[in-house]
């Protein structure tokens, strides 16, 4: 036996689980344990002693873990022009598992730069313009966050003819210099910039946080959490040298605050009469809505979705939806609630329109433009069609009544014709929590975390958008 | 491939007009020249010209319309770029830019009057359109 001991450092909760690198199985997981920001070391404790009366006292070979305590890794931005460098900036810190708190773009305001100095970043990512393109814009910001008293790392990845200059500017904070993540017009080059945001999670972030306390009992913390889940993604859908994955697929992660959506796959065109427009979006795709969770920003998920729809489908009247909301909204500890009365109802209807929005807001858009000549079809975005499995994550999904259901939100609908989501596919539940785990286990031993996840991730049917499902029994992939 | 000469161009066939070869032969043609070029294709809104290049720093925006709905489709591009900072950046515009034949003395002064800094008849070459661009940028 080589167990290895994962651990995922929540905001609210810790979570330990053991795997057997021999066996190729889980050995046990701790259940969620609800920790406080100011002592993370308490938590691991507890999620530690629970692990061991399931498993016994092991010998772990290693220990590895992953992390969003105290917040997660708060990242700002700030970009050119808001479609292009500033998006790109974007869906390069959300790819390395960020949270993003700010946007900017144009040139930073007044206004921005006291809402930077009172709750600064752990990262500020800056960039703007084209390699040999504009240069104003990002150096004016340089020098206008040189003003601030506060400190935080900068990564500066912007057109490569303003750099020094903005360097010189930046002289008093730590930056670090990464190739410009549009190089040219549409062009991203985002990877260099992820793999910049992880190291200064190691080295600066994780000891800011009171994690290093821990440090000497782990062999590692290596990630964010939301990237270790993407690690994981980018695992199960690509495989290794040695075994197969599962093709393009995309998970959805509902959670009381937020809700992400990851998509592994390019998203081409279905065919070579469609018109192309906007830059290539990433292979491996996260997308956070920060307004869209069943707890905390559960009204965002009314508001999108209308109250008497909210109602109708939790079989409650729109008064009784307002009064549990209120509820639902102060409760941070998502505690699994008896099925089938009105607050399971609802929380059900709640995370279907959660996954509705999220999917929908992931997923690249077809139009149609009317020319002299008739329609001519348009994609933006990722076209998810294709893609035919769907892995469920997040409390709410998992502990739900009736998840397949709820993931077939997630495909293509009528009242939303032209979102290119997918128009069937095979569900796939996370019910023990693993998919962070077996990112952190990815780093060093992938074909093991690939076999395990194939083992563990159940298997709840296939999802149509047009007729029905089909339920299986069979609980493993093949 | 010849030298840059250091100014950068935008270029796309604007609106819902997919014609698809010219503006390749005019990239083709305009690097060829030493132009740094970025070349946004086929059925081009406004926001995109302008979003590629205020990026991109671009000295120039040139036109290309084929399908004969130019008119509709440049009106309000050179207040856009103002609003965007792109203030004084040249504008081309050229192909078949208006419906059937018409007076292209007429054609021309209605799209002057956008705000075009220079407008082409049917059939003009790349290499005239060139020309004027080094004129107009100083290209040595
Ligand atoms: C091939 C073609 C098509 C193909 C396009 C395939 C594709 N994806 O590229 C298809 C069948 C799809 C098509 C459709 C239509 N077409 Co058509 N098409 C043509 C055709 C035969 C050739 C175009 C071409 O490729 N020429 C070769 C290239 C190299 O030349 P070019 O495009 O003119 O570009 C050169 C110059 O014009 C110049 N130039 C172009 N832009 C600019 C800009 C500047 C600033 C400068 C300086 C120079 C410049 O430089 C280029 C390189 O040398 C022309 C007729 C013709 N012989 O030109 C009609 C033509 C352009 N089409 C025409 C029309 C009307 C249409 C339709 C509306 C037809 C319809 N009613 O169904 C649709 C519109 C579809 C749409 N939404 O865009 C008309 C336009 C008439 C007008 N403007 O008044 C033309 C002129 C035919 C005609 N005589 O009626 N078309």
């Amino acid at each position: 036996m080589r167990p290895v001991l994962l651990i995922d450092f929540g905001s609210t909760y810790t979570k330990a689980t053991a795997v057997d690198l021999d066996q190729e199985v889980i050995l046990g997981t701790s259940p969620a344990f609800t920790t406080s920001d100011s002592d993370i070391g308490e938590g691991l404790t507890h999620a530690l002693d629970r692990l061991c009366e399931k498993t016994g006292v092991l010998d772990y070979t290693a220990r590895l873990a992953c992390s969003s305590a105290a917040g997660g890794l708060r990242m700002m931005v700030s970009g050119l022009v808001p479609e292009l460098t500033a998006q790109a900036a974007k869906l390069a810190a959300l790819g390395a598992g960020a949270k993003i708190c700010r946007v900017f773009s144009h040139g930073l305001s007044r206004r921005d730069l006291e809402e930077i100095q009172a709750d600064p970043p752990d990262i500020f990512l800056l960039t703007g313009g084209t390699d040999g393109g504009n240069r104003e814009c990002i150096i004016g910001n340089a020098e206008k966050l040189a003003t601030l008293t506060v400190r935080f790392p900068i990564i500066l990845a912007g057109n490569r003819n303003a750099v020094d200059d903005c360097e010189d500017f930046l002289s008093e904070f730590p930056v670090t210099l990464c190739p410009n993540v549009m190089p040219h017009f549409g062009e991203l080059d985002i990877e260099p910039v992820q793999r910049e945001i992880r190291k200064l999670f190691l080295s600066r972030i994780v000891s800011a946080r009171g994690l290093s306390k821990t440090q000497e009992l782990l062999s590692g913390i290596l990630m964010p959490t939301p990237s270790a889940i993407l690690s994981a993604m980018v695992l199960l859908a690509g495989g290794t040298d040695r075994e197969p994955g599962l093709g393009d697929l995309m998970a959805i992660d509902v959670g009381g605050a937020t809700t992400d959506v990851y998509s592994i796959g390019w998203g081409e065109p279905d065919d070579i009469n469609i018109i192309l427009k906007g830059f290539e979006e990433p292979y491996a795709k996260r997308t956070v809505e920060g307004d869209i969770g069943v707890r905390y920003s559960a009204q965002g998920i009314v508001n999108e979705t209308g109250l008497s729809q909210i109602a109708c489908q939790a079989e409650v009247t729109e008064d009784q939806v307002q009064a549990l909301l209120l509820e639902l909204t102060c409760d941070k500890s998502l505690v699994a609630r008896k099925c089938g009365d009105a607050i399971g109802r609802l929380d059900d209807a709640l995370a279907a329109g959660a996954v509705d929005i999220a999917t929908r807001r992931h997923a690249g858009t077809l139009s149609e433009v009317y020319t002299v000549t008739g329609v001519v079809p348009v994609q933006t975005g990722k076209n998810l069609r294709r893609i035919r499995r769907i892995i469920l994550t997040g409390g709410p999904l998992i502990h739900a009544d009736d998840p397949l259901a709820i993931a077939r939100r997630a495909l293509f609908s009528d009242s939303c014709p032209m979102s290119l989501r997918p128009l069937h596919a095979e569900i796939l539940m996370d019910s023990q929590y693993i998919l962070s785990a077996m990112g952190v286990l990815a780093e060093r031993e992938p074909d093991v975390a690939l076999r395990i996840m194939k083992k563990e991730l159940v298997r709840l049917g296939e999802c149509r958008a047009t007729d029905g499902d089909r339920r299986v029994a069979g609980p493993n992939i093949k | 491939m010849e030298e840059l000469n250091g100014k950068k161009l935008v270029i796309g066939v604007i609106g819902a007009d997919v014609h698809a070869v010219g503006i390749r032969i005019l990239d083709y043609a305009f690097r060829g020249a030493g132009f740094e070029v970025t070349n946004l294709g086929v059925m081009v809104s406004q926001e995109e010209f302008i979003g590629a290049a205020v990026e991109t720093n671009a000295d120039a925006i040139i036109v290309s319309s084929l399908y004969g709905h130019g008119e509709l489709d440049c009106r309000g591009l050179r207040e856009k770029c103002d609003e965007a900072g792109l203030t004084g950046i040249l504008l081309y515009v050229g192909g078949n830019i208006v419906v059937g034949k018409q007076d292209f003395e007429d054609v021309e002064k209605r799209f002057r009057a956008m705000g075009f800094d220079r407008v082409f008849p049917p059939g003009t070459s790349p290499e005239e359109a060139i020309q004027m661009l080094n004129q107009d940028l100083e290209v040595e």
